[in-house]
């Protein structure tokens, strides 16, 4: 049956990812019904599309902070003090464990694999931007800049 | 000094832009492939030119062209590979960003080599700069008529468009970008049939790495001869070398296959941080076999590296010092591993996720004696034995480690401790 639905029109099916990338963005996470509007535009099981997002790691489907910080654990990241160093430093700063949000619900802290910075390492992501040779008071300057938009 | 050939552009100011690309000699081996060449002397210029994969497999391109089914009545397509995610590499980000008119311009000449008419760029969802790049560039050769219908008036005809990945490493293998590219879970398929019989939407698909399409131009300007005379017999042309850890130069470097490792870690990364000792390299991305500093003058070719234990893969070299731990590194790797297991095979899961308990129990001075067996044995486990390649690649650290490293593994465990 879902073998026949692609091959009829194989196109639609296609634009789920860029179509849960919208709603994530319209939505801030992919809520309930955010996946169940992306299921019914595409003509798609409810559960194959909540099947999609569980797969790929950039969709969420749990609220985060407006900041997500996403700091690097690759090896060529630790390998010149990053990493563990980097994450136990915003761990104490913040006051929360990875995977958490500051009460302010501003910043969320996350661990990621290589982000392909390994020449400019540490590295760490803040939403979609690179940031790249981070020390801690590189992010200091950092967290101060993103909290001076929000006072 | 070599003269370099893919990052030739790469210090200019706007090196992305096409008009910077087309100044500096871009866009004048397609007018050339499409009115001097027919397809099938492409086919022949690209197999002598000796290019081989630049994904990590090192697959002769020629040969993977031939595959292509001939005819102008099958749909066939040619996908463009920038998932970049194997640790330690970060070179096809650095082409997108700086060089991306290089790179279609490869593709197109691909394409009408296969007769193709869609190709589609699949990145990395977190590469946000490389698909604002991707989608500027396209744009840009569209405008100039190097896209789209009768491409400068050939006849041929290309539509190019940009997808971006969600986030998932295994998307990188060939068969696991076609299913994320018809919006499915990026689970590898089984091989064969291989993606050039039935690849994207069950129709031929050619799958290549950015930086391999990069050299496309390249060979039709200066042919397949001098592009032959680079590099090793069997390792031809240039490479972009990535070199991270501790070196005091980190960063790309664009050398002949075949320079030996001494020269990349002493000369161009300008040697160890602090003068420290060498003690392990990964040479080629985090799922190649570790070499030993006595194997420094290894060349740095995809048949000097195998003799040697280990492979070239995407040439991303990781330099480790006296001072590293050997378990620690592969526990790192284990996890990178254990996290992106798509899940699909059991060996894979289970197997990653066992072995990374241990390497953390190991790591955490709470390693039992029988653990350096269970880990050894697990990894045997998965050998071979998985539905893709990356249970082997996941392996590997750890099997190398142990080869090489045992003692440190044992110190673990009986000193509940590292040594270093
Ligand atoms: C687990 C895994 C991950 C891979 N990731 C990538 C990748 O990120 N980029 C890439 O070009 N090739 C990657 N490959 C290799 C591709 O499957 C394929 O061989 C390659 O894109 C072919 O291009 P080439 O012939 O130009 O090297 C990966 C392979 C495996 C097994
Ligand atoms: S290991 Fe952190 S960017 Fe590659």
């Amino acid at each position: 049956m879902q073998e026949g639905v692609q091959i009829a029109d194989p196109a639609r099916r296609s634009m789920l990812l860029t179509a849960l990338y919208i709603a994530q963005e319209q939505y801030g996470y992919l809520t309930k019904d955010a996946i169940e509007r992306v299921a019914n535009r595409l003509r798609l099981p409810v559960a194959d599309v909540y099947s999609m997002a569980s797969f790929y790691s950039l969709y969420r489907t749990e609220p985060t902070g407006r900041y997500v910080l996403q700091v690097c654990e690759g090896l060529s990241c630790h390998l010149v003090g990053g990493a563990d160093r980097l994450v136990d430093y915003l761990q104490k700063k913040l006051g929360l464990e990875v995977g958490q949000t500051t009460r302010d619900g501003l910043f969320t802290l996350e661990t990621v694999q290589c982000l392909a910075s390994c020449g400019t390492s540490p590295a760490m992501r803040v939403n979609d931007a690179l940031y790249e040779n981070m020390t801690p008071e590189r992010i200091d300057e950092l967290l101060e800049t993103l909290r001076g938009y929000h006072v | 000094m070599f003269e370099k050939v893919l990052t030739r552009n790469f210090g200019l100011p706007r090196s992305e832009s096409i008009g910077v690309y087309i100044a500096n000699g871009g866009y004048q081996a397609l007018p050339k492939a499409l009115h001097e060449c027919d397809p099938e002397q492409l086919i022949e210029m690209v197999t002598a030119s000796g290019l081989r994969g630049r994904g990590g497999a090192g697959f002769p391109a020629g040969r993977k062209w031939g595959f292509m089914p001939k005819g102008s009545d099958i749909e066939k397509y040619v996908c463009v590979n920038t998932d970049e995610g194997e640790p330690g590499t970060f070179k096809d980000r650095e082409l997108v960003e700086k060089d991306p008119h290089q790179i279609i311009e490869g593709v197109i000449i691909a394409s009408y080599a296969v007769g193709a008419h869609r190709a589609f760029v699949y990145i990395r969802g977190e590469f946000f700069l490389g698909v604002k790049r991707w989608i500027k560039a396209i744009d840009g050769a569209y405008a100039k008529g190097f896209l789209g219908k009768n491409i400068l008036g050939s006849g041929f005809s290309l539509d190019l468009s940009v997808h971006r990945g969600a986030g998932a490493y295994i998307c990188g293998e060939e068969t696991a970008l076609i299913e994320s590219l018809e919006g499915k879970r990026g689970e590898p398929r089984k091989k064969p049939p291989y993606p050039a019989s039935v690849g994207l939407w069950g129709k031929p698909t050619l799958v290549h790495n950015v930086e391999t399409l990069a050299n496309i131009p390249h060979i039709i300007n200066r042919g397949a001869e001098w592009y032959s005379s680079i590099g090793t017999p069997k390792s031809t042309g240039p490479k972009i070398f990535c070199i991270s850890g501790h070196v005091r130069n980190r960063g790309i470097f664009e050398l002949p296959l075949g320079v030996p490792l001494r020269e990349i870690i002493y000369e161009h990364a300008g040697g160890m941080t602090f003068d420290k000792k060498l003690k392990a390299v990964i040479p080629g991305g985090a799922s190649t076999p570790m070499l030993t500093p006595d194997q420094v003058d290894t060349p740095m070719a995809f048949e000097t590296l195998e003799e040697a234990g280990t492979m070239l893969g995407t040439g991303a070299i990781v330099v480790m010092n006296e001072d590293t731990c050997m378990v620690d590194v592969a526990r790192r790797l284990m996890r990178f591993f254990a996290h992106e297991s798509c899940g699909r095979c059991t060996p894979c899961r289970t197997g990653t996720q066992r072995m990374l308990n241990i390497l953390e129990r190991l790591e955490a001075g709470q390693g039992k004696a029988e653990d350096i067996e269970t880990l050894e044995r697990t990894a045997r486990k998965i050998q071979g034995l998985t539905f893709c390649p990356m249970g082997d690649a996941a392996i590997n650290p750890v099997l190398s480690g142990l080869k090489l490293f045992r003692d440190e593994y044992e110190y673990h465990v009986t000193h509940k401790r590292c040594p270093v």
